[in-house]
């Protein structure tokens, strides 16, 4: 059993993955392909450079509420149409929004790519929105923040930890938006949004499966390549003040049973790290609080007992300067404090101590061997290169991806902790129930 | 106006071990890793009344320690290897996932077998697993879709394995012992109930050695517990009140066995009713027309015993009233027959035409083929599956919205609903 040992991966790193073909039209729409002739389907993506960190002042969510809007008809089809057409061609379609990119999707057999191209270009210039459909779906929007947050004690902390680590950056905005400013909404804010952004020169082309680059080409200039470009403006967001004071914030809700613990740091992404600390800190996130294996769970929850679950997340892919953030949930019976004090001394013990060269080849040589499962997934390598190309970075950090992490060092793994791992940099967040009061 | 997408359907393998074990198997070359999905009828159906959610906690202890191997020496060899291995438990079903580099299969599948034989079950962990389990318990209790959902479950199966939780209740799981954990892993977890879909960078032949290594151990049959068949109370409507701005509303009646004749009828209604996001009628009515809700949706829900068909609908607290009586409404008109050719007709279309789209994946790949062996639909399933939706005419629909839709619902509302009869 214990031969099979560790796989060496990290010897033979591969200096690509998924190698895409790429280019653009003559109006500016980038075009990615990546062929996989595995099954006759294709996954369809159009992704737009702009997302809810660009909503209009006082409409936080509007780029959300535009995206149900695109469903809502052009001069060509009629409004609810587009999903029902790709239905009847026996395909799945839907849209999905972030603080960077808005992104809309289908998945279908490849003889029906065309369709979907001709549906896709349709609504990038031909939105035609009444009264009518804008209005109940702007109640459908409040439904949905209802659903996704209000109903739930959990995601409503996450939205207070987002918006208290960021003071003045607009991705202190929930997604959804703030409900009262959803209900402030009108047909021509979206018009306007879509007016403003919606441009095939903001706009980008993706399609993975069953299709290559010469049989791409010719079907985007039918269908893409007569749009004309507008002028976009670039996204110019305000940015953060430095953090002098680290944030509290504490959500104590009668319906709350289960306390949890948040702790979140302001961090650089890939495309905004002037020291270079980003692919450190990708490695460091998995060390410290990855999987059953990682420092936080083995000392919080293994050996010390006090909490049933802990770990850490981070996604370095982000236009703009983003946040790490590291989450316990006490046992019963365990005061949050206590969990505070005992994640703090982890956090200590690695700013003190460092990473062994052994947790390190671990950790990089089981995030390497994990990327060969993303290979199998047409939607999923779409939005891995959607995802770097709305945020600032080019194929080159998709495919690039097991080169910058196979290149990070001890070194690099411990000048990340001290960068990011700063207590003025953060914001704890705690959800109680509200008869225990704050000391959980 | 759209005709048929161009059939696709991968080869499937039936491979038996020379000991006999059986797995449906789909070899692709393509990516050098595997999944394997398996099934045991070893669900929590069969959980001792008080000690409900067993199942559950074995599940989530098979993969903390076992042979040689304490819980963290464990979770590194699958986590350092990157083998993903986990186990899970529903209502008829014990399930299991091994996914796999090539680069380490032998290894994975001699973890796979260490779980599910030589389980240790040390003390840290169940304490571990027992707190995890209860702070889940803990957090769906201030979930409203967890919370209706579990209501019309316990009133539609009152008194039967099927109306009590999956996961347990915070006593159910304190009360569980060393012994009980050991006891399941020993006597439900047997060949005579094992169901394997494999997928990936393996042959029929390196298979079947691999399975007889695997599996070869596990007893012949498990102890014979056969809960009784059932059948849901309907007709009532259930309130749990939660300090919560928006309802959510699960709703159902009886389903269809999947092994019916009607069974693909019995799907495309879904479909038309409930199942076809923005093509369902129900998506259409209280969404797209009036702004009811974000989510409204129905399923058929394949439990052994007692089939079901299901919904739910989340709407604001003073609007669940009229949701619900839509949903009554249309289910009313379904149950009447009142289909046009061209509803019919789109449902084929979608269902047959996005089949393929389901198949794309080796993760995909191996559920398919496991629940094609659990359910004895035979190893031809993917080829024929399209035809036995095509041949679906509008009497045979009519016929099975009359037998599913015709009658009351059992109804279930979490939140603080205005104006509800």
């Amino acid at each position: 059993m214990t031969e099979a040992g560790l796989i060496p991966l990290t010897r033979s790193v591969p200096s690509a993955v998924f190698h895409p073909e790429c280019f653009r039209l003559a109006n500016g729409m980038e075009v990615v392909v990546v062929t996989n002739r595995r099954a006759p389907a294709v996954a369809h993506y159009v992704w737009y450079r702009v997302g809810c960190a660009d909503s209009p002042p006082g409409k936080s969510g509007l780029p959300h509420f535009l995206e149900h809007l695109m469903f809502k008809g052009t001069k060509n089809v009629p409004p609810g149409e587009f999903s029902k057409i790709v239905a009847r061609n026996g395909g799945n379609d839907n849209a999905f929004t972030s603080w960077d990119f808005t992104a809309y999707f289908q998945t279908i057999a490849s003889d029906r790519l065309e369709l979907v191209m001709s549906l896709e270009a349709d609504r990038m210039a031909n939105l035609d929105l009444s009264d009518e459909h804008v209005y109940p779906e702007r109640d459908v929007i409040l439904e949905e923040r209802k659903q996704r947050i209000d109903n739930e004690p959990q995601a409503l902390l996450g939205e207070a930890v987002q918006a208290a680590q960021f003071l003045h950056h607009p991705y202190r905005l929930p997604i959804i938006g703030w409900l009262h400013e959803i209900a402030s909404y009108t047909r021509e804010d979206a018009v306007d949004f879509y007016e403003r952004w919606y441009a095939p020169n903001n706009a980008i082309l993706i399609v993975v499966g069953d299709v290559d680059a010469d049989t791409l080409r010719p079907l985007a200039e039918r269908h893409y390549g007569p749009l004309p470009p507008r002028a976009v403006p670039p996204r110019r967001r305000v940015q953060e003040p430095p953090q002098r004071a680290a944030r509290r914030v504490e959500l104590a809700d009668p319906r709350v049973r289960q306390p949890q613990l948040v702790r979140s740091y302001l961090a650089p992404s890939q495309h905004a790290d002037p020291e270079g600390h980003s692919a450190g800190l990708e490695v460091l996130t998995e060390l410290f609080g990855g999987g059953t294996t990682s420092r936080l769970y083995r000392s919080l929850v293994v050996e010390q007992a006090l909490a049933a679950a802990a770990g850490a997340g981070y996604q370095p892919w982000s236009l703009d300067p983003t946040s790490l953030r590291l989450y316990a949930t006490p046992r019963p019976g365990v005061p949050v404090d206590r969990l505070e004090a005992a994640l703090d001394a982890e956090i200590a013990k690695l700013l003190d101590g460092g990473v062994s060269e052994d947790e390190l080849e671990r950790t990089k040589g089981r995030m390497l061997a994990e990327a060969v499962y993303a290979r199998d997934s047409l939607g999923g390598v779409a939005r891995l290169f959607g995802t770097a190309l709305t945020t600032g970075l080019g194929i080159e950090a998709v495919e690039g991806w097991p080169q910058r992490i196979a290149s990070v060092d001890r070194a690099a793994v411990e000048a990340a902790a001290r960068a990011v791992f700063v207590r003025a940099h953060s914001v704890t967040g705690r959800l109680l129930p509200l008869e225990t009061g704050s000391d959980g | 106006m759209a005709d048929r997408p161009r059939p696709f359907f991968p080869r499937v393998e039936e491979v038996v071990s020379p000991k006999g074990i059986r797995a449906y198997l789909v070899t692709e070359r393509s990516v050098p890793f595997l999944t394997l999905a398996l099934h045991f009828r070893a669900g929590a159906v069969l959980d001792p009344p008080d000690r409900c959610g067993l199942a559950t906690m074995v599940a989530g202890l098979l993969d903390e320690g076992a042979g040689p191997y304490d819980s963290q020496a464990f979770r590194r060899e699958l986590e350092d290897n990157a083998i993903r291995l986990t186990f899970d438990a529903d209502l008829d079903g014990f399930t299991g996932t091994l996914k796999t580099l090539t680069a380490t299969r032998d290894h994975a599948f001699d973890l796979l077998r260490l779980a599910l034989l030589e389980p240790r079950f040390d003390p840290e962990p169940i304490e571990r697993i027992r707190s995890q389990i209860q702070a889940e318990l803990r957090r769906r209790e201030s979930d409203p879709d967890y919370v209706s959902a579990r209501a019309w479950y316990a009133r539609a199966f009152d008194g039967h394995g099927y109306g009590r939780p999956v996961r347990g209740t915070l006593e159910t799981i304190a009360r569980i012992r060393r012994e009980d954990l050991v006891g399941f892993a020993r006597e439900r977890l047997a060949r005579a109930d094992l169901a394997i879909g494999v997928a990936g960078d393996i042959g029929p032949e390196e298979l079947a050695v691999l399975l007889d290594r695997t599996f070869g151990g596990l007893p012949e049959r498990s102890a014979p517990v056969e809960p009784p068949p059932t059948e849901p109370r309907l007709g009532d409507t259930v309130l749990v009140p939660m300090p919560i701005p928006q309802s959510v509303v699960t709703f159902g009646r009886k389903g269809i066995a999947r092994n019916d004749p009607d069974y693909y009828a019995a799907t495309i209604a879904n479909y038309i009713l409930g199942g076809g996001g923005f093509s369902s009628r129900l998506m259409q009515e209280v969404r797209e027309k009036r702004g009811l809700a974000y989510s409204v949706y129905t399923y058929l829900a394949d439990v052994r015993l007692a089939p079901l068909w299901l919904g739910a609908v989340a709407t604001s607290n003073e609007r669940v009233a009229r949701s619900i009586a839509l949903v009554r409404e249309e289910v009313a008109r379904l149950a009447e027959g009142e289909i046009d050719d061209r509803e019919l007709a789109d449902a084929k279309t979608y269902l047959t035409g996005s089949f393929p789209l389901r198949l794309a994946t080796n993760d995909q790949l191996a559920r398919m083929l496991l629940g094609m062996m659990v359910h004895g639909l035979g190893r031809d399933y993917l080829e024929r599956r399209n035809e036995l939706v095509s041949a679906v005419g509008p009497e045979d629909l009519r016929r099975v919205c009359r037998r599913l839709y015709a009658g009351p619902l059992l109804v279930a509302v979490a939140g603080r609903p205005e104006g509800l009869e």
